[in-house]
C-alpha cells in the first residue's frame, strides 16, 4: 500500500503525513534489526520488544550521554550496569546506597518511551510501552510526553503562579505557598487526543506502544484549583479560565470554569514524588478526563475571563474537521476506550494453550463499568474481570483467561463506562466523523492471531 | 559519605547535560543533598514551605482564608499577561505595515514557512496561506487563511511562541507588521505596502472561516 493511500490528504496535512511516514519508516528499520529470541516465558512472547524499544527510544533521541565507563554505557536508561555474580549466595552483594540514595531499575529491564519522529526535536511526543506495564500505574519515567516547545528546566524557588482576571483579588503563589494549602492525591489517566492518529485509514503501527501509547496513569498530588479560585473570589460572569505554561511555546488552553471548580488539580507531585521535568515540574494543571494538551505543564498563569481565549491550540490545532467542512471545537472529554495489551502486536504466542488476556480500559466521563472481550472479531463477547481499584477517569485493568486452540483468531476489547457509553467500532466512528478528523480515535482495536502465533494489528 | 554522594550527583548531572545546543552550557544549579542530623546522622526532613505572604495584615481574611500567597501586583501581572482575545482585549499598543512585515517575514519566518508562505513539511512548519474554500472538499488545506477563525490568534501565537529559535523575541510592532504581511498575502487585508495593522484594525478583521466552528456535540452517547 502506498503512503498516499495510507495517509490520504483528506485527513493528513502535509506536515502530519510527513510525521506519520517517518514513524512507519523508523519502526520498519527497528523491526528489521531485531534478533528474535523465542521462549515459552511471557517475556519471550514479547519477541524482543524490549530491545526494540530501547533502540527506538534511546538512540533516536540522542547519541545518549555516555561518558562514564563502558560498562555503565551499556546499562539501559534508568539502570546501572553491575557485574552479575556467578552465585549470588556465595558472596556479599553490593553495598547500600551505591546508587546515591535514589534507586535505579534492574539492568535487565529496558522498556523505554518511544519518540514519535516529528520533524522538529522541540515539538514531539513519546509513547508509553503499554505492553510491558503491570497493574494500572505508569512509572513516572515511562509516562508519555507531548511537548510543544521542548522541556524547560525551571527552578522551583523562583517559579510562581499568578491568578488574575475576573477575580476580586489577584494572587501570586510560590511553590511553597501551594504546598502549604490543603492537598489531594488522586489517580487519573492522561490521554493525548492524538492517541491512535495513524490508525484511522489502515492498521499502521505494529505495537500497542505505537497504536495506544499516548495514555498513562499516575497518582497526582496537589491543590484543588477550586481552592485557589475561592481564595481569589470569582466575579459574576466568569465562564472560562486561561491556563498558561512557562515553556518556549508558552502553551495556552481555555478551560470551562465549571471544570476548574469541579475536579481540576494544580499538581506538584506524581506517584509520590515531585513531578518529572517532562511532566511539568514544578507545577502542572490536571483536568481529569480532558484531552492531554489541556493539562498545561510548567503552569505559570491562570486568567479568569467571561469568554474563551481562542488560542492557537484550540482553534487551528486540537479541533476536529467534519465531513461538511465545519470543525468541532473544545472537544475536551476523552470518550471510553480500551485495548488488549497482552497478547498484542508484534508478539508471538509459542503454542496453543492457556493465556491470560489482559489490557486497560478508561473513560474521560467516569468509571469503567464493564469490559467485554471477543476472540472471534466481535461475533461473540465475554465479560472480562475488572481488577480494582476501579476509579473514575483512571486506567482500569481487565483480565480474561483464554485457551487458544491454535487456529486464527481476532482479539478485541470493548469498554462500557458508567454513563452507559459503549466503545464504538472504527466503522461507526468514521460514519459520523468522516475522513478528515485526526483526534479522538477511541475505536475498538483488533489484534489478529495467526496459526503461527504471530500477533498483528488489523482492522476487523 | 556526603562528599561521595555529591560526586555521584554531580556525575549524574553531567551525564544529563543536553546533547544538543551546547552553547548554553554554562550555569547549572544542582539540588543539594539533605543535611544529616548531628545526633544520629539521619537525613534532615524537607524544609517547611515558606509562605510568600509576609505582611499578613494586608490580606483580607475573607479572601485569603489561609493567609497563603500574596496579592499579585499590577506590574507582575502585566509582565506575563500577553494573551490577545478575539474582541481585541489584550492586544498591545503598537502598529506595523505590510511592507515592514514583508522584510521581517524574510528575516524571521521564511526559513521554516517558505518564501511563498507555503510551509515546509520536512521542518514541521505548516503553510500559512491558501486553501480557502477547501475544508468541505476531499483535500482540505488548513492554513491561517482557510481555517483560523480569529486574527487575534495569529497575533497571540506569533507574539508568544515565534520564531521557533528565539520565541517571544519579537516586539508588538514587529508582530503587527508580520500579521499585516501574512493576512495581506492571504487576501484578507490589503496587500498595499502601507497597509497598517494595530490593535483596533486587528480586532476588526473578519476571518474567512470565522463561522466554521461548532461546539462539541459529543455527550457520551454512542456514535458521535
Amino acid at each position: 500500500m502506498s503512503q498516499s493511500e495510507r495517509f490520504p490528504p483528506s485527513r493528513y496535512g502535509q506536515a502530519e503525513r510527513h510525521m506519520a511516514e517517518s514513524l512507519v519508516e523508523l519502526e520498519r528499520r527497528i523491526l528489521s534489526e531485531e534478533e528474535t529470541e523465542e521462549c515459552d516465558c511471557k517475556e519471550g512472547m514479547f519477541n524482543g520488544l524490549t530491545r526494540r524499544g530501547l533502540l527506538a527510544g534511546g538512540l533516536a533521541l540522542s547519541g545518549a550521554a555516555i561518558s562514564g565507563g563502558r560498562a555503565r554505557a551499556e546499562a539501559p536508561p534508568g539502570a546501572i550496569e553491575y557485574p552479575v555474580q556467578p552465585d549470588s549466595t556465595k558472596e556479599q552483594g553490593r553495598i547500600i546506597l551505591d546508587d546515591g540514595g535514589y534507586g535505579s531499575r534492574s539492568q535487565f529491564e529496558n522498556e523505554v518511551r518511544w519518540r514519535y519522529p516529528t520533524a522538529s526535536l522541540d515539538s514531539s511526543w513519546s509513547m508509553t510501552p503499554l505492553a510491558a506495564g503491570h497493574g494500572i500505574i505508569t512509572p513516572s519515567g515511562l509516562h508519555f510526553e507531548r511537548h510543544h516547545g521542548g522541556i524547560p528546566a525551571i527552578d522551583p524557588r523562583t517559579h510562581a503562579l499568578i491568578l488574575h482576571g475576573m477575580v476580586d483579588q489577584p494572587i501570586r503563589f510560590t511553590m511553597d505557598d501551594l504546598k502549604r494549602l490543603p492537598a489531594v492525591s488522586r489517580m487519573h489517566f492522561i490521554e493525548c487526543s492524538g492517541n491512535g492518529l495513524t490508525e484511522w485509514v489502515q492498521p499502521t503501527l505494529k505495537t500497542v506502544q505505537g497504536t495506544h501509547g499516548l495514555t498513562s496513569t499516575s497518582e497526582w498530588t496537589g491543590v484543588r484549583l477550586s481552592t485557589v479560585l475561592e481564595m481569589a473570589g470569582i466575579q459574576d460572569g466568569a465562564a472560562w479560565i486561561l491556563a498558561e505554561g512557562a515553556d518556549a511555546a508558552v502553551m495556552t488552553r481555555s478551560v470551562p470554569i465549571d471544570k476548574a471548580m469541579d475536579d481540576a488539580i494544580l499538581a506538584y507531585a506524581q506517584n509520590g514524588e515531585a513531578l518529572r521535568p517532562e511532566q511539568g515540574y514544578p507545577l502542572r494543571l490536571l483536568l481529569p478526563g480532558y484531552e492531554g494538551n489541556t493539562h498545561i505543564k510548567w503552569l505559570r498563569r491562570l486568567e479568569v475571563s467571561d469568554k474563551p481565549f481562542m488560542t492557537r491550540e484550540e482553534t487551528s490545532k486540537y479541533t476536529d474537521l467534519m465531513p461538511d467542512g465545519s470543525a468541532r471545537q473544545f472537544s475536551l472529554e476523552m470518550d471510553a476506550k480500551s485495548v488488549i495489551t497482552f497478547p498484542s502486536g508484534a508478539m508471538k504466542l509459542p503454542r496453543a494453550g492457556y493465556y491470560e488476556i489482559t489490557g486497560l480500559a478508561w473513560s474521560g466521563r467516569g468509571a469503567i463499568s464493564s469490559v467485554e472481550v471477543s476472540a472471534d472479531g466481535g461475533e461473540t463477547w465475554h465479560e472480562a474481570e475488572l481488577e480494582g481499584p476501579i476509579l473514575p477517569m483512571c486506567h482500569t485493568r481487565f483480565r480474561l483467561p483464554w485457551t487458544w486452540t491454535g487456529e486464527e483468531a481476532v482479539l478485541q476489547s470493548r469498554a462500557v463506562d458508567d454513563t452507559g457509553y459503549i466503545q464504538p467500532t472504527l466503522q461507526e466512528l468514521v460514519e459520523v466523523r468522516g475522513t478528515k478528523s485526526v483526534y479522538h480515535l477511541n475505536a475498538i482495536q483488533s489484534w489478529h492471531i495467526a496459526a503461527s502465533g504471530e500477533v498483528t494489528n488489523v482492522h476487523a | 559519605m556526603s562528599m561521595r554522594n555529591f560526586t555521584i550527583v554531580a556525575a549524574l548531572a553531567a551525564l544529563s547535560q543536553p546533547v544538543f545546543g551546547q552553547e548554553q552550557a554554562s550555569e547549572r544549579t544542582v539540588a543539594a543533598l539533605p543535611e544529616a542530623l548531628a545526633d544520629t546522622g539521619e537525613m534532615a526532613p524537607p524544609p517547611v514551605p515558606q509562605s510568600s505572604a509576609t505582611e499578613i495584615e494586608d490580606i483580607a481574611p475573607e479572601q485569603l482564608v489561609f493567609g497563603i500567597g500574596r496579592p499579585a501586583t499590577e506590574e507582575e501581572i502585566a509582565a506575563i499577561d500577553i494573551d490577545a482575545m478575539p474582541d481585541g482585549r489584550g492586544l498591545p499598543e503598537g502598529s506595523g505595515t505590510y511592507a515592514e512585515g514583508e522584510e521581517l517575514y524574510t528575516d524571521f519566518c521564511s526559513a521554516c514557512h517558505g518564501e511563498e508562505l507555503e510551509g515546509i513539511s520536512e521542518l514541521g512548519a505548516p503553510g500559512l496561506i491558501g486553501g480557502r474554500g477547501s475544508l468541505a472538499s476531499d483535500s482540505p488545506v488548513r492554513t491561517v487563511e482557510s481555517y483560523w477563525p480569529y486574527s487575534s490568534t495569529l497575533f497571540d501565537y506569533v507574539y508568544r511562541a515565534m520564531p521557533m529559535d528565539t520565541p517571544g523575541s519579537l516586539t508588538a510592532d514587529q508582530v503587527y507588521a508580520i500579521s499585516a504581511y501574512i493576512l495581506g498575502r492571504a487576501g484578507i487585508t490589503s496587500d498595499a505596502p502601507d497597509t497598517v495593522l494595530d490593535a483596533q484594525s486587528m480586532a476588526a478583521i473578519q476571518m474567512p472561516n470565522a463561522d466554521g466552528f461548532v461546539s462539541d456535540p459529543r455527550d457520551g452517547n454512542a456514535n458521535q
